[in-house]
């Protein structure tokens, strides 16, 4: 077991953050926290990473407790905050080799180490530059490469690509599915739900400091039903009909007028495709898309955590 | 060598790191107050007269307020790595705890030397001089020396205490009424009357008082080079106190 919490409790002066979480992360697994903000999840990797004292319940991480047995946590997990923790004037090199001697590393193996962790996330050429001059995924690398020194067999990963642009978080992607494929059991939190998609294979949703809902993505995805059948149409004026055609099959249905979208849960996949095609057709109203999905997560959280998207 | 001192001579080292690689930082930073000296200097001086002329009696002051103004600098600094997560970084990894504060020491004072020794050159290029031997005169040094220590401690306990930069603001504004309010730049005796006894209880008041005596640029006034000892050591232990709880406290 990599991560695990019982009952965990933090409060900020009165309000409650965290209201007795309990979550079990597995060895060698992507897990994700989902929440909105204000959930709880930064808190909770700041307890399981010893910057902040839980106010009630017990937290183990590698097995070591997180109050208790802090130096051990702290040899044993790595983290990667929300901002890219790292020396913007020292160079890329500079900063590895000085966080590997302060894991109380020898200057030799320091050295060696932040070699190995430049070439791992290709950073070699930019090694010497200051941080300063980094693209935002770079200095992400770097910051992911600075939370490995000591080769942890948690890492807890704190929204680790906000503020990236889609190569940047790709390349974060391909690195932490590389990491796990070494073997290091991963703690993700993220507003991006494609990110749990991508990397996760079990997700809790946190929302007031509680959970939510948790299970695989897929398992979460099916939990709020069935199929999602989308319809955009070309005029505007269009969408009432486009709408009531979707009612006749469905329970709900939803216009999203920016995309010109209409959006409704099916039980009957097929036979509410040929049906909605066939009515719009007969209508004659132009349709550019239509598309058979299953729900998205950011669908499935906007369930969860009781927020509405659009009006119905 | 323990852990807690080779984690501190690390931690001195990013800063040692960080003039190598931006040495014009340095340089403003030595540049700030020899600019000031010579606008106190020649452009004010000469509508200020004190028994044995104005650069001779603003020099020993300048320092200590180079000294005062070190707080800042180490204050910017604490708030800036808390902000940016590196101070974050550093609690998460099996270091020496108290390393952080103790490698920002070191590298505030050696930083305060080179400045001081460059001070000094300046001042002896624009005419200051010691009349009291080598000895006294290092003996004033290492008074200004023990001054930064203590504002060292004030500023890493502020950067600690203010996240943001209005905290920041705020203590690079008060810092300059704070300075005026001694007899760095003009005697005492000439301010209004309970602005006197205010500029007579400044921890920098104390230290130019002494190191003016010890290099010979002013009267020797009583006690003032124990109160150049006991105020900065009064802070030194108050402020350190203050930091080091803030510090294990940050978890809290």
């Amino acid at each position: 077991m990599a991560i695990r919490t019982t009952g965990l409790t933090r409060r900020y002066g009165e309000t409650t953050v965290l209201d007795g979480l309990d979550l079990t992360v597995d060895a060698g697994t992507v897990h994700g926290l989902l929440g909105p903000n204000g959930a709880g999840k930064t808190t909770t990797v700041r307890i399981l990473s010893t910057l902040l004292d839980p106010h009630g319940g017990t937290a183990t991480v590698a097995g070591y407790d997180v109050v208790r047995q802090a130096a051990q946590v702290r040899r044993h997990v790595g983290l990667v905050g929300q901002h890219a923790a790292v020396d913007e004037i020292l160079g890329g090199r500079d900063n590895l080799v000085m966080f590997g001697r302060l894991s109380h590393l020898g200057t030799r193996q320091a050295r060696r180490r932040a070699d190995a962790l430049l070439e791992q996330f290709d950073l070699v050429d930019a090694a010497e530059r200051p941080v300063s001059t980094y693209s935002g995924g770079m200095r992400r690398r770097l910051d992911l490469a600075a939370g490995l020194v000591l080769d942890p067999t948690v890492l807890l990963l704190d929204e680790p690509t906000t503020g990236l642009d889609p190569s940047g978080r790709r390349e974060v992607w391909q690195s932490v599915r590389a990491l796990v494929a070494g073997g290091t059991a991963v703690l993700l939190t993220t507003q991006y739900l494609e990110e749990v998609d991508q990397l996760a294979s079990q997700v809790t949703v946190l929302n007031h400091g509680r959970v939510a809902a948790e299970g695989t993505p897929d398992a979460l995805k099916a939990s709020i039903g069935q199929d999602r059948l989308d319809v955009v149409v070309r005029d505007e004026a269009d969408l009432p009909s486009a709408h009531s055609a979707l009612r006749a099959v469905a329970q709900d249905a939803e216009t999203d007028l920016d995309g010109r979208r209409v959006t409704a849960t099916v039980t009957d996949r097929m036979a509410a495709l040929t049906y909605v095609v066939r009515t719009l057709d007969d209508a004659g109203i132009v349709v550019d898309d239509v598309i058979l999905r299953r729900p998205t997560l950011d669908e499935v959280f906007l369930h969860l955590t009781g927020s509405t998207k659009e009006a119905s | 060598m323990t852990w807690a001192l080779r984690d501190s001579w690390t931690v001195t080292l990013r800063d040692l790191g960080h003039w190598r690689r931006q040495p014009w930082g340095l340089v403003i930073g030595l540049a700030f107050p020899i600019l000031l000296l010579l606008m106190f200097g020649f452009l004010l001086g000469g509508a200020i007269d004190v028994p044995g002329g104005y650069i001779e009696f603003l020099f020993p002051g300048m320092l200590a307020v180079t000294m005062a103004f070190g707080l800042e600098t180490t204050m910017t600094t604490v708030s800036e790595d808390v902000q940016r997560g590196v101070t974050d970084r550093f609690r998460s990894l099996p270091m020496s705890r108290i390393a952080v504060l103790l490698g920002r020491a070191t590298a505030d004072m050696l930083a305060s030397v080179v400045s001081l020794a460059v001070l000094l050159v300046a001042g002896l290029v624009i005419g200051w001089r010691i009349h009291e031997g080598v000895g006294n005169a290092l003996v004033g040094v290492a008074l200004l020396l023990l001054l930064r220590f203590a504002f060292l401690w004030v500023g890493i306990y502020l950067g600690l205490l203010f996240r943001g930069q209005g905290g920041v603001m705020a203590v690079q504004i008060l810092v300059w009424p704070f300075v005026f309010l001694s007899n760095a730049f003009v005697p005492i005796t000439t301010m209004p009357g309970w602005i006197q006894v205010l500029s007579a209880w400044n921890p920098i008041t104390a230290t130019v008082a002494a190191t003016r005596e010890l290099f010979g640029n002013g009267p020797a006034t009583e006690n003032a080079i124990l109160l150049a000892v006991v105020w900065p050591v009064v802070l030194s232990v108050v402020f350190a106190t203050l930091a080091v709880r803030r510090w294990t406290r940050l978890g809290r």
